[in-house]
């Protein structure tokens, strides 16, 4: 028999004895919806949880330093080469090259410096971060007041909130003020050096530091002429945003930064000041160095093959990678957990499933007699079963995903109201990706002709000369 | 094909085992039935008439001996060909008329063409024709509960032609009949032998109406064939009591 006829009668069928079919069906529907539900709870509690992880910037960042001292194998070392410090500089062109490595967002340097900020004449010593363009997605810049840097390069801050009330009463007013950063610079001394610093203030003690400073550069050998002196400089900061949370520039951010520039500008006033001890003995001051960088990928998943890369440039790196990794082995479990729960009351759905048929067999066991004797073979009885315990799979399948859909959103909601009563932020905690959506119905549909597999062999089975002399 | 053997059997045998005791519900039967010919089954209640007409319809299988229908042993068929002798060679129609009672009267009759995989632009006037011949062309929508008895196996024998089978198979049509609407089947039988040139076999336990109709009489009791007589050949008078008093031995 075609299969447009053997649906046809199988509809039919179906609907001939439409209240126990629609229970058979409804007992799918529920049992899809119980797996639906669980898996929808599982799946959403796994996103949300991957993207706090994700914009926490832990688990997609890689940490590389300089080469540690390994010794080098198959190359005779000659006693007269020491290890060669700078043979792998965190420098500019570095930074470059690992910028173009395949699935990396973003590379930049750490920079932390302690300036003096002045509002409405106080001055306040405080810590100051750079940060990434990067850092423009992450959630702590979720509840900002303002707005973030325009551009990477560009006389704004955001400040941290307790940072805020400490300049003004009122915080919020501080968004499009001016305030006013203080900071030494190093500049080069003329052979004749004299009072330079008097010019801008500096008061002498400073100025002896700088002396001191000379001395040990040109213990280094660089070259340099002369020494340099310490310069104080002010700059002009507009304040953009205020933030609540301490938003993370990668592994090192756990300090307590309070004012936060656009990295480059960070940068630039970090090259100006003179606390790189390590910046004054090395050689070459024209050069760019860096102690550490921080490298952002665009998934977790991407971090093993970039940090690979970077360790064959002959780096050290360091990433959360491990922790992640456990995390998703977690996640999996649990998925399967709530798979197992979800799937119980789909088994006993089919249960349900094989006692209709067999039902359905004993009440048209001479209807396939007659089937049979008007030339149905075997094959084509086993089959209309078989399409009739599909058709209710599938009903249910389709049923189970909308019921399973609307529990989870009852789920989310139920949640959200909890939440809101603890002043937490609602979140998404359940979620029906359409892979999941597809499995719902694909199950449904696959439990039941497994359970139509013995009804149907049974009618498929079935003596018409027998069947016929039922009455 | 009129001059052929449409079934033979050849010392054909259906033994069950009913608790201890061996049934020998047909015990060694040989008959030949040949093409266009009307030839009735009879026997009393048990004496395996039904079995052996189960046997030809390839509904039931032998346990010994051969059963030929056009030269193809249903011995060696499997239930693949089995379906599809049922389906294309022969048609068949039961005392308790079997329409399925969820179906519309058309529907009924469209079945066989279903298991068959008929063009579906060809079912309904295949549907239509059938009807006709058997003279219920009005009734396509009734459900079966919504017909006479009559009018019921009528539709039964609408069903069992449509496919154009070669030999008609009736299990006691006239039983569950008054003897007015038993005698007007057993003229639309004779019809549709002499117009179409269907073989048919008949079982049945009234042996006047097989005298008055059937072209041969097969008598059987306790398995095995017991005796052949010549029937009238629905030359005789309608009721044919007649025929068959003159007949009888």
């Amino acid at each position: 028999m075609k299969m447009r006829d053997m649906t046809e009668l199988a509809v039919r069928n179906l609907r001939e004895s439409l209240l126990r079919n629609s229970l058979t069906t409804l007992g799918i529907g529920v049992g899809v919806a119980s797996l639906v539900a669980m898996l929808s709870i599982g799946v959403g509690l796994q996103t949300l949880a991957s993207r706090q992880l994700a914009r926490s910037g832990l688990f997609n960042a890689i940490f590389v330093t300089p080469t540690a001292r390994e010794p080098r194998f198959g190359r005779p070392r000659t006693g007269l080469q020491p290890v060669d410090e700078s043979a792998h500089p965190l420098n500019a062109d570095v930074k470059a090259q690992i910028a173009k490595l395949p699935n990396v967002t973003d590379v930049y340097s750490d920079v932390r410096l302690t300036l003096e900020v002045r509002y409405e004449g106080t001055s306040h010593m405080t810590s100051v971060a750079g940060l990434p363009e990067s850092a423009r997605g992450d959630g702590a810049f979720d509840g900002m007041k303002g707005s973030f840097f325009s551009s990477a390069k560009t006389d704004e801050a955001i400040l941290q909130m307790e940072f805020a009330k400490q300049l003004s009463p009122q915080p919020e007013s501080l968004i499009g003020k001016d305030v006013t950063i203080r900071f030494m610079s190093r500049e080069p001394l003329p052979a004749t050096s004299g009072g330079a610093g008097g010019a801008a203030g500096a008061p002498a003690r400073k100025s002896a530091a700088g002396d001191a400073a000379t001395g040990a550069g040109s213990g280094s050998g660089s070259g340099d002429e002369g020494g340099f002196s310490v310069v104080p400089h002010e700059k002009q900061i507009k304040v953009v945003g205020i933030v609540d949370a301490d938003p993370s520039a990668g592994f090192g951010a756990f300090g307590r930064e309070r004012v936060f520039l656009p990295l480059e500008t960070a940068e630039e006033v970090q090259a100006a000041q003179v606390n790189d001890i390590q910046a004054l003995l090395r050689g070459n001051p024209g050069e760019r160095r860096y102690g550490s960088l921080t490298v952002r990928v665009k998934s977790p998943e991407d971090v093993a093959a970039v940090e690979a890369s970077i360790k064959t440039m002959g780096f050290g790196t360091f990433s959360l990678l491990d922790a992640s990794q456990n995390l998703q082995q977690v996640f999996r479990v649990f998925d399967s957990l709530m798979g197992i729960f979800g799937s119980l009351a789909l088994v006993v759905a089919s249960l349900g499933v094989i006692n209709t048929l067999v039902m359905a067999i004993l009440e048209r066991r001479r209807e396939i007699g007659v089937l049979k004797a008007l030339g149905a073979s075997d094959r084509d009885v086993r089959r209309l079963f078989f399409v009739e315990a599909g058709a209710m799979g599938l009903l249910g399948g389709v049923l189970g995903l909308a019921m399973g859909w609307a529990i989870g959103q009852a789920i989310t909601f139920a949640t959200n109201v909890y939440l809101r009563s603890h002043q937490i932020p609602p979140a998404k905690v359940t979620a029906v990706p359409l892979w999941l959506a597809a499995i719902a119905i694909l199950f449904g549909v696959l439990v039941s002709l497994a359970a139509g597999i013995y009804p149907a062999s049974r009618a498929a089975r079935l003596n018409p000369v027998e069947a016929l002399r039922y009455e | 094909m009129r001059d052929g053997v449409a079934i033979r059997t050849d010392g054909v045998m259906r033994h069950y085992a009913m608790g201890q005791a061996m049934v020998r519900a047909v015990d060694g039967v040989s008959i030949e039935v040949k093409n266009g010919e009307f030839v009735a089954l009879l026997g009393s209640s048990g004496s395996g008439k039904s079995t052996l007409l189960n046997l030809m319809a390839g509904l039931d299988r032998p346990t010994g001996g051969a059963i030929f229908a056009h030269d193809r042993n249903l011995a060696e068929m499997n239930s693949e060909e089995l379906a599809r002798h049922r389906s294309h060679t022969i048609g068949i129609v039961f005392q308790a008329f079997n329409l399925l009672p969820r179906m519309t009267l058309e529907e009924n009759v469209e079945l066989p063409l279903r298991l068959a995989e008929v063009d579906r632009g060809e079912r309904a006037s295949r549907v239509h024709e059938a009807l006709e011949r058997v003279r219920l062309g009005g009734r396509l929508a009734h459900r079966p509960t919504e017909l006479s008895g009559g009018e019921q196996q009528r539709g039964a024998l609408a069903r069992a032609l449509v496919n154009r089978p070669t030999i008609l198979l009736a299990d006691e049509p006239t039983g569950n009949l008054d003897s007015a609407t038993g005698d007007e089947i057993m003229k639309l039988l004779r019809e549709i032998n002499e117009s179409l040139g269907m073989t048919i076999v008949m079982v049945t336990h009234e042996r006047p109406r097989a005298e008055a109709f059937a072209d041969r009489l097969l008598m059987m009791k306790d398995g095995k064939l017991d005796g052949v007589a010549a029937g009238n050949g629905g030359r005789g008078g309608a009721g044919g009591n007649d025929g068959a008093a003159a007949l009888r031995p």
